[in-house]
């Protein structure tokens, strides 16, 4: 997994809620046994027309914003479980995800992804949406050791989990922690 | 202080925990599909770490499988090779199987169950966000990405925070014609697709006390829909009769040993929740939804709500319906009954009761798919095949199907799908297709009227 510290970048404000991971990658995208080539059709149905044309007001294709964090509405990644949707946003080229608040599972998968989740309060969401509809041109900066993050209209901080932090940092997975617990996990079987 | 159900199973099964941080739990029970699994072989591959537990694995072909022809050559290539993928992953590996045309294949939440393999106290997981269904025995049931399916290929174990407790309690009596799916229906449009983000839910009261493990099975499959990462109800007299005999149940002497300890599961009537909600039965009639997430449900007879949103106004495009409208009489071309939510025997019963006499609208493409291959042949040989097809309808072999519309079961673009699914998501169904959410009776009486009705006037 890529390591993850710190990211100033410009951001992409996709101010939709309820975004499901349906809509991340449609489930026609999920015939694939490998985890790449999934950014080419992220958001597909929202990014092209049925019959293959560019929805201009789709915020992706809105030249005026580009980015590797995406900026976007309440409840973000909800339904299906598919990692799928994870990869595709990596695959896109975003790296951070904001929201004022995000599905268990997705959450999850991302940062098993190096796709880091901020969580905001509503209001700063709000604002953020806003500034960066005005002035495409506004920065973001993300530091994850010092858990902040900064914009045109103001500072705030967000939660992570200590052990997915660490994890992100030094780019490890679960895997090998998991592994390395080999001699408690037979203790336990032995009691079944 | 006493504890809950969720609690019970959850301690028993911490192999350890990090200070300040998440735990590593056990889990009994694997299942896979030919969609979520192959980039977990490859990892496992990739880094040359055997599978610590193929025996505490099964595996079933569903998502991606044709609903006719089963018997020929798939013609989607890359559908084929996912499936081929699948049935190699498992012969290396030394997996059970059900493949295509086996006589246990199905819908992975329909087989484990039908098949004894789900058993109360037991933790599951899947790469599948239905796995909430198994919560209907008192399990902890969840869906996973496709890391953490390597994490448990790797080490039978996940590394997980203990999510929160949330109670959601219905008392009272069901009014003719709401079913299981109608009740949970109403719980998630009164609560939101968010409301269980973060927790695990109980579901208590009579009303569920009183339903079969089939509807149990329904309510906990949408546990998912408001956000909850599982759903359960208490272990009692109808899980333990469900499961006995079956297939992978403990038999003998073994299964009254089993008995005796799941019937030490339920919470403690001195535990607390960290959230509670409670419903009377009598406030829930049959329910549709007229939007593009689950929690956009109303009364079948109520009018689409009137919200200045942005998001909701997005929805209502998707869908051509207007604010304050009746969705009563809109003509529909499309029904489907079938998926992990409504495709068991019990709602083929019901829709089969509702059409006994009746013919298919001329103007409906109805899809009835059952959830696996025993449902197939139990639908057989309770003579409901014969009343279906007498009515005009075909049935369809067991699949995913246009749940999700990985197949060639796609609802054609700008049409209508009323559907005993649980996603209403767009394009859900096919690039296009709007989904509208309902039981399996109102599902079969709109596959005979051919629009949309007010299923109670009907019923008298």
């Amino acid at each position: 997994m890529e390591k993850f510290t710190k990211l100033i970048s410009r951001a992409v404000p996709l101010a939709t809620e309820n975004i499901d991971t349906d809509q991340i990658i449609p489930a026609r995208f999920l015939k694939a046994t490998d985890t790449l080539g999934f950014g080419d059709n992220v958001f597909k149905d929202w990014r092209f027309h049925k019959d293959g044309s560019i929805n201009e007001s789709f915020a992706l294709n809105n030249s005026n914003y580009s980015g590797s964090i995406l900026v976007a509405g309440d409840n973000f990644g909800c339904g299906s479980s598919r990692e799928h949707a994870a990869w595709a946003l990596v695959g896109y080229g975003f790296k951070v995800i904001v929201s004022s608040f995000f599905a268990d599972i997705f959450k999850g998968n991302a940062l098993n992804n190096g796709l880091l989740p901020v969580q905001v309060s509503e209001d700063f969401l709000k604002s953020l949406l806003k500034e960066l509809q005005d002035n495409p041109s506004s920065e973001v900066t993300i530091d994850l050791e010092n858990q902040t993050m900064g914009s045109p209209i103001g500072n705030t901080t967000f939660e992570i989990d200590s052990y997915k932090k660490t994890c992100l940092i030094n780019g490890y997975d679960d895997i090998d922690f998991l592994i390395s617990k080999k001699d408690k996990i037979n203790a336990y079987e032995a009691t079944l | 202080m006493g504890k809950t159900l969720f609690d019970k199973v959850w301690d028993a099964h911490v192999v350890d925990s990090i200070e300040n941080g998440p735990q590593v739990l056990y889990i009994d029970k694997h299942l896979i599909h030919e969609v979520t699994s192959p980039q977990a072989f490859n990892e496992l591959k990739k880094r040359g770490i055997p599978i610590a537990r193929p025996d505490k694995i099964v595996a079933t072909a569903d998502h991606n499988t044709p609903t006719i022809n089963q018997h020929l050559p798939i013609k989607d290539v890359l559908s084929r090779k996912q499936l081929e993928q699948l049935s190699i992953n498992c012969k290396e590996n030394n997996i059970q199987l059900y493949d295509l045309g086996h006589k246990n294949n199905g819908i992975v939440h329909v087989i484990a169950p039908e098949l004894g393999i789900t058993q109360p106290g037991m933790t599951m997981v899947c790469g599948d966000s239905h796995t909430s269904t198994h919560g209907a025995f008192g399990t902890i049931a969840f869906g996973i990405g496709t890391s953490q399916v390597a994490q448990v290929f790797a080490s039978q174990c996940l590394l997980l925070e203990k999510p929160k407790s949330l109670r959601v309690s219905v008392h009272g009596k069901l009014k003719k014609g709401v079913l299981p799916k109608d009740v949970i229906l109403y719980i998630i449009s009164k609560l939101g697709t968010n409301s269980g983000t973060g927790y695990f839910c109980e579901y208590a009261g009579n009303v569920f006390e009183e339903m079969s493990m089939e509807g149990r099975m329904t309510v906990c499959n949408m546990s998912i829909e408001m956000g909850a990462r599982g759903g359960m109800i208490a272990p009692d007299q109808t899980t333990f009769d469900y499961v006995a005999g079956k297939e992978f149940a403990p038999k003998g002497l073994d299964f009254d040993k089993k008995v005796a300890s799941w019937k030490t599961l339920p919470t403690d009537t001195d535990a607390t929740f960290d959230k509670e909600y409670f419903f009377e039965a009598e406030d829930i009639e049959p329910m549709i939804t007229y939007g593009t997430n689950p929690g956009m449900g109303i009364k079948i007879t109520q009018n689409i709500p009137d919200i200045d949103d942005r998001s909701f106004e997005k929805s209502l495009q998707y869908m051509n319906f207007k604010k304050g409208e009746s969705l009563i009489n809109t003509p529909i071309n499309y029904v489907f009954i079938g998926s992990c939510t409504n495709s068991r025997i019990e709602d083929f019963r019901v829709a089969a009761n509702y059409v006994k006499g009746k013919q298919k609208a001329a103007n409906v493409n109805a899809w009835l798919v059952p959830g696996s291959q025993k449902v197939a042949k139990q639908i057989k040989d309770e003579g409901l095949q014969t009343l279906f097809e007498q009515a005009g309808f075909v049935l369809r072999q067991p699949g995913c199907s246009a749940c999700l519309a990985m197949n060639d079961d796609k609802i054609p673009e700008g049409e209508y799908c009323v559907s005993t699914s649980n996603r209403n998501f767009e394009g859900r169904q096919g690039q296009g297709a709007r989904t509208i959410l309902a039981s399996p009776l109102v599902a079969a009486a709109t596959a005979v009227e051919g629009r949309i009705v007010d299923i109670i006037k009907h019923l008298n």
